[in-house]
């Protein structure tokens, strides 16, 4: 593989019903090239929590994910509300979803850190009224 | 423990993918919060929960699951079962509350054996 491969994706912020699709896509995707199930499974839950968070504070966006000798890029980019406090985000059980999120069994606190936990390396680009952008990073080796 | 003797343990009644139940599972976890779900990894292949949304599917499939049971007679709507048949997860209903289903399966040795990532 020396071109990189690229899926482009655009969440629908519009129905909760639906988030979580173009993760499915990129994990029957990445199967498909022969991945390592493990590396596989890191990807697919690090873009899902993403993308589950694109649409509850954000409406949706878009997502990128690139695949090159040596990784899995995923980047989410949206133009929702931003993230007033990156820090205290980043702590598990810190959210600011509301109870129906919640009783829709997300909400928890937990969709940052997981994506953090899961991938090697992440970044957030954020500014409040713009939109945010995170990148991961999960080496294939 | 086969999924078929997950159903004959909480006598379920299985909603799609029948051809599953003689597949092999090893541990499992209850929980109605998918991002508790999302937060461990590794050898969970039976999902108890009492949330009924597609998100439980994709959640499932993230996972590598292959059978979700859903407690308290709570029902999937077609479009989950859909979504669940083009995964291959297996989905039952039990009429067993949460804790009863759990402790009925670890009784019988099905463990947690959760871990989580650090």
């Amino acid at each position: 593989m020396s071109e990189p491969l690229v899926f482009h994706y655009d969440v629908d912020g519009s129905d909760f019903t639906s988030a979580g699709q173009a993760s499915v896509f990129v994990k029957r995707n990445l199967r498909q090239l022969g991945l390592d199930p493990e590396i596989i499974r890191r990807v697919s839950i690090a873009m899902y929590e993403g993308e589950i968070n694109m649409v509850i504070h954000a409406e949706g966006g878009e997502a990128d994910v690139i695949v090159t000798e040596d990784a899995v890029e995923i980047v989410l980019k949206d133009h929702g509300p931003g993230i007033a406090d990156v820090e205290k985000a980043m702590q598990e059980g810190y959210s600011t979803a509301t109870s129906s999120i919640q009783s829709l069994g997300f909400g928890a606190g937990m969709g940052l850190p997981n994506m953090k936990r899961y991938s090697d390396e992440m970044q957030i680009d954020t500014e409040l009224g713009v939109g945010t952008t995170v990148r991961m990073k999960i080496r294939l080796t | 423990m086969k999924i078929c003797t997950v159903k004959e343990l909480l006598n379920a009644e299985v909603k799609c993918c029948e051809e599953r139940l003689g597949d092999h599972v090893y541990s499992a976890c209850g929980s109605d919060m998918m991002s508790d779900v999302l937060a461990y990894v590794k050898d969970q292949a039976v999902l108890l929960t009492g949330l009924v949304n597609a998100q439980v599917i994709r959640t499932a499939e993230m996972m590598d699951m292959v059978c979700i049971v859903f407690v308290r007679s709570k029902e999937p709507t077609a479009d989950m079962i859909r979504l669940a048949e083009s995964s291959g997860i297996v989905l039952m209903v039990t009429d067993c509350r949460m804790f009863d289903a759990c402790g009925l399966l670890y009784e019988n040795g099905l463990k947690g054996r959760a871990k989580k990532r650090e």
